[in-house]
């Protein structure tokens, strides 16, 4: 059947998905955990890390529960979509690749100004940070492309190219509409807004006004506690899930608004330690394999 | 002679990086050429987002051969001394010459640099160009980044073109070979473009859709933009930062000129022009009228088919953020500007200084306390007060929130909204005033007030935790408050005491605090005026005489003091006088006249000279004055009071002026008088005298700081 990228938001994401499959990348799928993007996904932050190639593309749900407007407004989402690429090393037509990639899904930069504006990235919570741009479509920001120079602490030996694409605002420019609701999901008239605007009204009430917060200070307190129990045991992978299970409990506890200005930089912190005592573990695990298969490698 | 390009393409390069690119390119191309000893005439250097081009032209073919020729250690000398020599000079030992010096063989190393070929050398020059390229921020990038010595650069490097005259200069940088190669526009042109050498160079570029001259693309936005304006019956606003960063962002620059919806201009001007520059890096017009128009101009980097599509996507981008401005312009005015304030209580100023609502406080005390003192004359105390308690309230509205440069200004605008005066309006809106070196200093009353406040409470605050500036740290920018403070008192001929503004403000520690941030200022006073070409030697001169003082912290006097000497000793009376003064100090130096007098029972009956009525009498118990020890005693009298009257008026050149008058009679006095007299109470009278003269000097400044 032939895809409607332009006119279907599932066809868009196929459409993205074929094209990064004849690329060589491994088509994956989300991660099965409530994360604010597709960054946390272990596929880019665990996998950047290391000498291996690694090439692999999926969409990645993202939560973020301030961003959550009830429905209401026609650009914000608590729970919206990313279209994730990653590719180590990064190979020298990346930015070729990405242009065709958004010839694919019907953007033709000669109809559309495509520009390249810099934007670099940093994620001292991941102790991660590269260098790139933020891609504009007549002065929207479609995409955001960054060279991974350190992540976890380490740096990236190779460095890996991250293609972040918000799905959504990309849909909306290509099918013209000015809500997100009004996406046609499937191209034959089922619209986003069918498929998620009640599941934005509920989760936005949740997040700012019901999730009981005693449960998730809990939920924090022990998130952070089984993540070091996973460290200490050498189970990086588990602990690295604790820590996204923290991240995710301390943005709700945000959207509840108990978190004081004062406290708030020592939640950050606390889950910024999980985060790179995950990915330092992850490292020094891995370590043996990886020179084993390439001697010349060291952390 | 054959003119030299050099292109050197990487992927986009950040607008803000590229004219420090060309002068780093440069520079480095200078310093190769200089150290293989080739003159470098004019150089041409361009920049778009994607490449880095450098032509010099009329390079020599070859260098000229060179024969260098080295003296050495003398034969016999240690073998270490003869090989270090050697390697020094990059020669083996057995091609070293003996000659015959002065009766000593002597070693010589002879070196025939031969001339080298120009290709070669710039094939070696353009990698360590490239390799020694300092950039704000580099990466790494590709396969050979599985190593961490691999080449850094701005963004992955992706071509080099090196042509001598019409020759390829072969060398090869991270992987990437030179050649004649290069690329159009990212997508007006594909394939190759093969250059001939650097006279065709921009040429055939620009018939790839490249224009790779920077000026040319900032001059095409600048009229383009100005034209896309009068076009449209509108009047474009100038934003020269705007037009380079354009340039930086397009290789092929076409503004376009685009219009968003009426309501919008309900939000301040300011938002909507910050908002298009900021987020969106868009001109905005003005109407006949000198209104912002509902007009916008963006800066496509490609003739798009139809223009209208590129016009209408940047038209919903600019749409969403207005919008997201409006709604905040709206929420924010929901909620007044003193229940705003409340919310400051809940945000740390520094965790040692307590809240924002703590500091909004001390200098809400400190501004009315300005005003009831008349420091600020015409301010009314309870505006003042009022104002500096509203002064921060902006700072937890959600558009300051967004846009954090609003600062102040959307104070203003609430303030105004919700009916306040306008004397606190503005003084909200402009208490951060004067910001940079070129920004207007307020000089409204109550802005003044707030403003002053504003900065002694920043001053004093960290002074008093002793987090000072070090070195090029200044993290709570107290450099840039001093210098406000400055500006803000020498505008408004304020006179204000430091201890006591201190003391105001609740130093507990009875005026050392407003001590030491009278020092600080006097320092950046000194900064302030060395600018002005006022020497720093004689700033501490007035400084000098101010310190301890009850008139301490008094930094207008200071100023003006230091700018009366600094006319004072361009005249010759300046000069002279000076190095009277000079001779005096050395003497009574020497003759250690500032110690103690030793209490013998039979004081000097000079010692207390400088009671005016004894002087007569004691002068006649001594000894008959010579004339010009009467005469620079004349002189004294006279000049003293003069001078003191001249300081209590405030007149520092009145003051210089009446120690001018001392230049003849101390000239005099060391012409004929001597001071080290056989006789003991002659000396010390003499000596008395010249610590008159370097008294009443030291009354106007002090010299002893003054240098040369």
């Amino acid at each position: 059947m032939e895809r409607k990228p332009q006119s279907s938001f599932q066809d868009m994401i196929l459409a993205l998905h074929d094209f990064w499959s004849a690329q060589g990348c491994l088509i994956l799928q989300p991660y099965d955990m409530r994360m604010g993007a597709g960054t946390f996904h272990t596929a880019t932050t665990l996998r950047a890390l290391g000498p291996e190639p690694w090439n692999a593309a999926f969409v990645q749900p993202c939560r973020r529960p301030t961003d959550g407007r009830y429905g209401e407004n026609p650009n914000r989402l608590q729970h919206y979509y990313q279209y994730q690429v990653i590719l180590k090393p990064s190979p020298s037509d990346i930015q070729e690749l990405y242009l065709k990639s958004l010839g694919v899904i019907g953007i033709d930069p000669l109809k559309h100004d495509i520009r390249f504006v810099e934007d670099d990235w940093e994620s001292p919570t991941l102790g991660a940070w590269g260098l790139g741009w933020e891609v504009w479509c007549d002065g929207m920001e479609v995409t955001q492309f960054t060279y991974f120079q350190q992540m976890g602490g380490f740096d990236c030996k190779p460095v890996a190219g991250e293609l972040t694409y918000g799905l959504e605002r990309l849909a909306m420019y290509i099918q013209g509409v000015d809500s997100v609701y009004d996406l046609d999901f499937n191209g034959r008239g089922v619209s986003y807004g069918e498929v998620f605007l009640e599941n934005e009204k509920q989760m936005s009430k949740w997040n700012f006004e019901v999730a009981e917060t005693g449960a998730l200070f809990d939920l924090f307190a022990k998130a952070e506690a089984e993540c070091q129990n996973a460290i200490a045991n050498d189970v990086p992978i588990a602990a690295y899930e604790q820590a996204v299970e923290a991240s995710h409990v301390f943005n709700l506890l945000q959207a509840r608004g108990v978190i004081s200005v004062q406290e708030r930089a020592s939640y950050m912190g606390r889950v910024r330690d999980l985060a790179r005592g995950s990915c330092e573990k992850y490292a020094e695990v891995m370590a043996p394999q990886w020179q084993a298969k390439y001697p010349e490698w060291s952390l | 002679m054959s003119d030299f390009l050099l292109e050197i393409r990487s992927e986009e390069i950040p607008a803000r990086m590229q004219a420090g690119a060309r002068t780093e390119l440069e520079k480095l191309f200078r310093r190769e050429m200089d150290a293989a000893g080739v003159a470098v005439g004019e150089l041409t250097i361009w920049s778009t987002p994607r490449r880095l081009a450098l032509i010099a032209r009329d390079l020599p073919e070859a260098t000229e051969a060179v024969s260098e020729e080295a003296k050495g250690p003398p034969v016999g000398a240690p073998d270490q001394a003869v090989d270090g020599f050697c390697r020094k000079l990059g020669v083996e030992r057995g091609d070293l010459e003996v000659r015959d010096i002065k009766g000593r063989e002597t070693y010589f190393a002879v070196k025939n640099v031969p001339g080298r070929a120009m290709t070669g050398l710039l094939a070696e020059a353009i990698p360590a160009i490239i390799r020694d390229f300092s950039w704000p921020k580099s990466m790494r990038w590709g396969e050979a980044s599985i190593s961490t010595e691999s080449l850094k650069w701005v963004r992955p490097l992706s071509g080099i073109v090196a042509l001598l005259g019409d020759t390829i200069v072969e060398c090869e940088v991270h992987g990437v070979t030179s050649g004649a190669v290069t690329l159009g526009h990212r997508f007006h042109h594909s394939g190759d473009i093969t250059i001939g050498g650097a006279d065709d160079y921009a040429v055939k570029l620009r018939a790839g859709h490249v224009i790779v001259d920077h000026e040319e693309r900032a001059a095409m936005i600048r009229t383009g933009a100005a034209k896309a304006a009068s076009d449209a019956g509108l009047t474009l606003v100038e934003d020269e930062g705007l037009v380079i960063e354009n340039a930086g962002l397009t290789e092929w620059p076409v503004p376009l000129l685009g219009r968003f919806e009426d309501d919008y201009l309900d939000v301040p001007p300011e938002v909507i022009q910050l908002t298009a520059r900021v987020n969106q890096k868009y001109f905005v017009c003005e109407d006949g009228q000198g209104k912002l128009a509902n007009a916008f101009i963006c800066n496509s980097n490609i003739d798009p088919v139809d223009p209208a599509v590129v016009v209408d996507g940047n038209r919903k981008v600019l749409a969403a953020r207005l919008s997201d401005a409006r709604f905040f312009w709206e929420l924010d005015r929901k909620t007044s500007l003193s229940d705003h304030a409340k919310k400051l209580e809940r945000i740390t100023f520094h965790e040692k200084l307590g809240t924002v609502a703590d500091k909004v406080e001390r200098v809400a005390k400190l501004a009315e306390w300005l005003a009831t003192e008349g420091i600020v004359p015409e301010c009314d105390p309870a505006l003042a007060r009022q104002a500096a308690e509203l002064c921060k309230a902006d700072l937890v509205t959600e558009m300051v929130g967004e846009f954090p440069e609003l600062q102040g200004l959307m104070g203003g605008y609430y303030a105004r909204a919700e009916g306040l005066p306008d004397a606190v309006a503005d003084a909200i809106r402009d208490h951060y005033k004067p910001v940079g070196q070129g920004d207007d200093v307020p000089t409204a009353p109550v802005t003044v007030a707030v403003s002053l406040a504003d900065k002694l409470d920043n001053l004093f605050s960290f002074f008093k935790i002793d987090l000072l500036p070090t070195g090029s740290k200044d993290p709570f920018a107290l450099r840039r408050a001093g210098l406000s403070y400055l500006r803000l008192s020498q505008e408004n001929q304020l006179e204000l005491l430091l201890s006591s503004a201190a003391r105001a403000w609740g130093d507990a520690f009875e005026g050392s605090l407003g001590l030491r941030v009278a020092d600080f200022l006097f320092d950046r006073l000194g900064v302030q005026l060395k600018d002005e070409g006022v020497r720093h030697d004689l700033i501490q001169a007035s400084r000098a005489w101010v310190a301890g003082s009850d008139t301490d912290g008094r930094l207008d006097r200071v100023e003006a003091r230091a700018r009366a000497l600094a006319d004072f000793l361009r005249g010759d009376d300046g000069t002279n006088l000076l190095s009277g003064y000079k001779r005096a100090a050395n003497i009574l130096k020497k003759e250690d006249w500032s110690a103690e007098p030793e209490h013998t029972g039979d004081e000097d009956p000079m010692e207390n000279v400088d009671d005016p009525e004894m002087r007569e009498v004691y002068a006649q118990l001594s000894y008959t004055r010579e004339a010009a020890e009467k005469a620079l005693i004349d002189a004294l009298d006279e000049a003293e009071p003069q001078a003191a009257a001249a300081i209590t008026g405030e007149d520092f050149a009145a003051a210089m002026a009446a120690l001018s008058s001392l230049r003849g009679p101390i000239d005099a006095f060391f012409e004929e008088v001597t001071v080290n007299d056989e006789n003991p109470s002659k000396r010390s009278a003499r000596l008395a005298l010249l610590a008159r003269f370097r008294a009443a000097v030291h009354n106007v400044a002090d010299f002893s700081r003054i240098e040369g």
